[in-house]
């Protein structure tokens, strides 16, 4: 069982020599074995045992206790009893630690059995934008949180949070140590609208700042939006984050109190004056990004009335009949609206088509405070206004000139989508970014790929050439662009994973994908932390991540919340020193 | 305390290297990891006998995949069905294998699947809160003898990869008597690229 790794041998032959020495019993031998080989799997190994033996025997107890013994004992089976066997680990670094990161590391474990996976993250806390995005009032979207603590449980996974790569970290200290870099930072920007005022005036918010605050990430703890100004909110954008962001603005504050919503923003809800939301699109109704589920949710917001959608506006009754399943439903919905009365409704809102934002406008009594938004008016190509891919022009007055809109607005928010951004320094290992479309270059599996033929060519199907870049991998919005669901994004990750585990079965056990054979240390972590801490980046656990979960949930049983984040990494870390 | 006293203390919970079940001792969290043939073997038919499900045809459920081991445990509570009262259920999964299980009144087809180790996610936690346990059903006449689905369900099933006419999710699936002999197919999750995906 044993022969398949010289190395091993040697190692074994060793211990068995001191062992048999020392007068030990085999079964300490198997323990002390299993020791040595898992301490050079896992490099949290004598952290486990320590906690193992913590918890059962008494901290000064030796780390021999049942349960870290029995399983360290499985883990060597698990590890020797393979035929088929590289030398070591197969190390695999992932940028980011949201769904993306999340569900390809779970399918990698489970389909690779010597994969061992380092999970970076800026923050010290797991989760990204399921934490940090999904809005407070859709805890059951947050559920895959659970598995992703599951994937962390595998003593195969490490978390290193609150290492912030790029500026903090270089990327290249990583190349050195690992076998595979995968990227699934997602898409930390988003887009502006590019229009005059959109700077310069109060109360001008982007929704993914806004969504942050409420969500308590800290990037946008002291945004302090001022949602007292007014009661117009106008929203540019129809996308979830939009309908997300009038929800939340148009939801009963008290509804919202029991969520995980952020402390700092249940306090400036409460003071809020909107009482009016418009959605803006500049397209029509069947070109809108939102989903069904979402419209749905704010037509049955108690107290809330919807405006009409003008019928001309969406396809005739026969054209809509004969639509796809999801389009048809969605349309239909939107020609039923709301059945609140908007005389008794305390709130209202609206989604306004084919407007396009010019500039912001403040009026003459409030220097720089927003007071409306001049808009000018679209026409939809008018040989298929009813496609889903079909585009706008200006439209024209009789007279000549273009015809504008002002709407009111004290609030306002552009939602146009989100934008990823390169990394610093990820040009330093070779990695292209396509900043047009806001993505790493890759062959839609999930390889990276290189703009000229400087990496490992392979023809495709159709001919053209394609150059990969071996070992460097991407899964998410930073691959795909930021759209779709979670489940979009699973689907994502479980394909770049699968491009990982072939592209590691290609190998044949020959070494490293990322460097070159004798070039590889094949440490990850261990291998990068002596540079860390030389730069003053110290990295916190997965078990520190257990204590900020628990002095958060506490904090919010107080507060009779099901959790109260911390708004600050500095409250976060202060969890960990006391 | 002396070193060797305290080892040999706990020699007692010593396990010789060889014995073949020593891997029932797994913290469940951490049963996912095992990857070999023999181990996913022993947790397959544990699981059968812990979770009292009548797995017709498990021999090569350790083939399929080890890691949502743990899923099953969290989210897959099924109850035995009583002698008598068992309702067939058949699972094609992805690679067109079919499964076929025994099980009783009132569970869930994400349940069902879970507990038997399909490849079925549930991102979720059944809460028909996305689009991850998408089945599709084979017949259509079985279909319509179901409840009609939610508008939130529909909502859901709206934005699932390769929707059919007789597509469900599978946490809002009960099982009752008139679904005896149920067969549902498992949608692929991993997406065929497109062209767009290269432009």
């Amino acid at each position: 069982m044993l022969g398949t790794d010289p190395e091993w041998e040697a190692m074994e032959m060793k211990m068995r020599d001191r062992t048999v020495e020392r007068g030990m019993s085999e079964s300490v031998r198997t323990t002390m074995r299993c020791d040595a080989v898992f301490r050079s799997i896992d490099p949290r190994f004598d952290q486990i045992n320590t906690l193992d033996c913590r918890r059962g025997n008494g901290a000064d107890k030796i780390t021999w206790a049942p349960p870290a013994f029995v399983s360290d004992l499985s883990r060597f089976h698990r590890r020797y009893s393979q035929a088929v066997q590289t030398d070591r680990p197969y190390r695999v670094a992932i940028v980011g630690s949201g769904p993306a990161g999340f569900y390809a590391a779970y399918r990698l474990l489970a389909k690779a059995e010597n994969a061992v996976v380092d999970m970076y993250e800026k923050l010290p806390v797991p989760f990204g934008l399921v934490r940090y995005g999904v809005a407070p009032d859709h805890p059951e979207v947050k559920n895959c949180e659970e598995k992703f603590t599951e994937v962390a449980a595998s003593p195969r996974f490490n978390f290193i949070g609150n290492v912030e790569l790029g500026d903090k970290l270089p990327l290249h200290t990583l190349k050195p140590h690992y076998d595979a870099i995968l990227f699934s930072y997602g898409a930390p920007k988003d887009k502006e609208l590019g229009i005059p005022g959109e700077k310069a005036i109060r109360n001008v918010y982007s929704a993914r700042e806004f969504v942050g605050w409420y969500n308590g990430l800290p990037e946008h703890r002291d945004l302090a939006p001022d949602l007292t100004t007014g009661e117009n909110a106008v929203i540019i954008g129809q996308g979830n984050v939009a309908l997300d962001v009038a929800r939340i603005l148009l939801s009963d504050v008290d509804a919202l109190r029991k969520t995980d919503i952020a402390d700092h923003a249940l306090e400036e809800l409460a003071k809020s004056k909107i009482k009016r939301v418009r959605v803006v699109g500049r397209r029509g109704p069947m070109q809108a990004a939102f989903t069904i589920k979402e419209i749905r949710e704010l037509l049955q917001l108690p107290s809330v009335s919807f405006d009409p959608i003008p019928r001309d506006l969406l396809p005739p009754d026969d054209a809509m009949a004969a639509l796809p399943r999801a389009q048809k439903r969605l349309m239909q919905l939107l020609a039923k609206g709301s059945t609140n009365d908007p005389a008794t409704a305390t709130k209202s809102w609206s989604l306004d088509f084919l407007l396009s934002p010019e500039c912001l406008n403040w009026s003459p009594v409030h220097p720089y405070r927003l007071s409306h938004v001049r808009f000018s008016r679209n026409q939809l190509d008018p040989s298929d206004p009813y496609l889903p891919t079909a585009k706008v022009t200006p439209k024209y007055l009789s007279s000549g000139k273009p015809a504008q809109v002002d709407i009111p607005a004290n609030t306002f928010f552009r939602s146009v989508g989100y934008k990823s951004l390169p990394i610093p320094g990820l040009e330093d290992i070779g990695v292209p970014f396509d900043t047009g479309r806001g993505v790493i270059p890759n062959d839609g599996f999930g390889r990276v790929t290189a703009p000229s033929n400087t990496g490992d060519n392979k023809r495709l199907p159709d001919g053209s050439l394609i150059s990969h870049l071996p070992g460097l991998y991407c899964a998410g919005w930073v691959k795909r662009g930021p759209t779709g669901v979670i489940a979009t994004t699973m689907t994502d990750a479980f394909t770049t994973a699968d491009a990982i585990v072939s592209d590691l079965a290609g190998q044949q056990g020959k070494g490293s994908l990322l460097n070159s054979p004798g070039h590889s240390t094949g440490l990850g972590w261990e291998g990068v932390r002596p540079e860390a801490e030389k730069l003053g980046v110290h990295a916190t656990t997965w078990g520190d991540w257990e204590r900020i979960d628990a002095a958060e949930k506490e904090v919010g049983r107080q507060n009779g919340k099901i959790r109260s984040k911390f708004g600050r990494v500095e409250e976060m870390l202060d969890v960990l020193r006391s | 305390m002396p070193f060797w006293k305290e080892a040999c203390l706990n020699l007692r919970f010593a396990v010789p290297k060889s014995l073949p079940g020593d891997r029932s001792c797994f913290a469940q969290s951490k049963r996912f990891l095992s990857h070999s043939a023999q181990s996913s073997r022993f947790v397959a038919s544990s699981r059968v006998s812990q979770k009292h499900s009548l797995a017709v045809k498990t021999q090569r459920s350790w083939q399929r995949r080890s890691f949502s081991v743990t899923a099953g445990v969290q989210h897959g509570h099924i109850t035995p069905p009583k002698p008598g009262e068992e309702i067939n259920i058949s699972f094609i999964d992805k690679d067109g294998e079919k499964y076929d299980f025994k099980v009783a009144e009132g569970d869930n087809l994400l349940d069902i699947a879970q507990a038997n180790d399909l490849e079925m996610e549930g991102a979720c936690g059944g809460s028909c809160a996305c689009s991850t346990c998408h089945v599709v059903v084979e017949d259509p006449d079985m279909f319509d003898k179901m409840e009609e689905p939610s508008d939130d369900e529909n909502d859901m099933l709206d934005l699932a990869f390769g929707l059919t006419e007789t597509s469900r999710l599978g946490c809002q699936v009960v099982m009752t008597k008139d679904l005896d002999g149920l067969v549902v197919r498992l949608p692929s999750m991993t997406r065929n690229l497109q062209a767009s995906d290269f432009s």
